[in-house]
């Protein structure tokens, strides 16, 4: 479907720009993608995104749109078809709350578990594992966030499946408990095997090392 | 609409519950009010509603609850459709909920970082939040509200935060108004509405809570 003009600015391994991308693909939108040089932002970014200077930036018609879960609401809102939010608003209001969960309580925790070492590291992955359950608790018992498909919530929260199978194996910690979080754990199956979820999931093993050289990094850094 | 079917649980000060308020008075819901007591025994309706955060504002309509002021502001908006507080396009829509988004990411802990600190860092605290405002100035441009014309969305995600900003000059010793002054003429404005005069507290009120507050962080 053609896009009217429709432009992504991303980055590979932008867990943020991976929902948008999921989003336009769930959508069938065409779409030009561009990939951003974080070290060497185009102008394009900072004329599209001037507060936080950060992808994803949607350009649609000219107009810019940040922010992902603002770009994801856009999204469904100018191509109806296919909808990624519920009707019901109480269905509604439940799909942005555990979005919003997953980026105010667990971002914070993963990253924590990149920048630290030692008991810090293991106290973040114990925060994450501890969000990881209260997530569970928003599949309310169903296959996913949307019920019997993916949805609004599940394309905001399906790269923490990625992601925390990543980190797990870099970084030798355990983050999901097969016994303690089964749903989510079934959940984290069933979207890393969904062909639009996993289409632009970063490749594994440049992933794999992009976080361990960011922690090699981040921790060098501290530890100086 | 009986009342009994939408109940706020509240505290009087909590800017975040004044989003809800107004927003409920802009629609006309009638509404029941359940204040809660967040530094004694919180009550059992409350700890059952929102057990993941454990905060005000959550509004339970028809027993159903609901948590995160920005949330409930657009639950109300999708429920009680007319006025409308969302702009009606895709693009200004997505303005609006960047700047929540933004505000909600930055303007509260600003604040904060004002009173609850003293000497360089709260000269820093002070001029972060100028920053902030001045990027909503950016937001607001010539307009009399966020959203155009009308007050809306942004202007009610927004104005009760500016309830505490007596508190904050009072603290950091400057004034918002000779600073950010267009920021300040639209404070003025949604200060007019009766939705907005009706339910924000008196700004000294809130100072002395805020007084309180830094007592018992042991900030003198």
């Amino acid at each position: 479907m053609a896009g009217e003009g429709v432009k992504l600015l991303g980055y590979w391994a932008s867990p943020f720009a991976l929902r948008v991308r999921s989003a336009l693909k769930l959508k069938g939108i065409e779409y030009e993608y561009q990939e951003e040089d974080l070290g060497n932002k185009s102008p394009l970014l900072l004329q599209g995104n001037p507060v936080y200077k950060k992808v994803p930036v949607l350009l649609h018609n000219g107009k810019s749109i940040s922010e992902s879960l603002v770009i994801l609401e856009y999204i469904d809102e100018v191509w109806k078809h296919n909808p990624l939010l519920p009707e019901d608003p109480y269905e509604r209001a439940r799909s942005r709350f555990w979005a919003k969960f997953v980026d105010e309580k667990c971002v914070p925790a993963l990253v924590g578990v990149i920048t630290k070492v030692g008991e810090e590291l293991e106290k973040s992955a114990r925060e994450a594992r501890e969000h990881l359950k209260t997530l569970e608790s928003g599949l309310d018992g169903k296959r996913c966030f949307g019920g019997t498909k993916i949805g609004f919530a599940d394309v905001a929260i399906a790269w923490i499946a990625y992601w925390v199978r990543m980190e797990q194996e870099a970084f030798k910690i355990q983050l999901i408990d097969q016994q303690n979080m089964p749903l989510l754990a079934a959940w984290i199956d069933y979207v890393l095997e969904d062909p639009v979820m996993k289409e632009f999931m970063p490749p594994y093993d440049k992933l794999v090392k992009h976080t361990r050289d960011l922690r090699e990094k981040l921790t060098a850094v501290v530890s100086n | 609409m009986a009342k009994e079917d939408v109940l706020l649980l509240d505290f009087w000060v909590s800017p975040f519950c004044s989003r809800v308020k107004i927003a409920l008075a802009e629609k006309g819901v009638a509404y029941q009010q359940r204040g809660e007591d967040i530094f004694g025994g919180k009550s059992e309706l409350f700890l059952k509603s929102n057990p993941i955060y454990q905060k005000v504002p959550v509004l339970l309509h028809d027993g159903k609850p609901m948590c995160e002021s920005t949330n409930i502001v657009q639950y109300i908006d999708e429920t009680w459709p007319s006025p409308p507080l969302l702009p009606s396009s895709a693009y200004d829509r997505a303005r609006a909920r960047f700047w929540a988004d933004f505000i909600d990411k930055k303007l509260f802990d600003a604040g904060g970082n004002i009173w609850k600190t003293k000497g360089e860092d709260q000269a820093a605290a002070k001029k972060e939040l100028i920053q902030i405002l001045k990027y909503l100035e950016g937001g607001l441009g010539d307009k009399d509200y966020f959203g155009g014309d009308s007050f809306g969305f942004v202007d009610i995600i927004a104005i009760p935060l500016t309830n505490w900003f007596f508190a904050y000059e009072k603290f950091g010793n400057f004034k918002v108004e000779e600073e950010c002054p267009k920021f300040a003429a639209w404070t003025k404005r949604c200060l007019g509405r009766e939705s907005v005069a009706k339910t924000l507290p008196d700004p000294q009120q809130v100072f002395e809570f805020v007084s309180m507050m830094r007592k018992m962080h042991g900030i003198e």
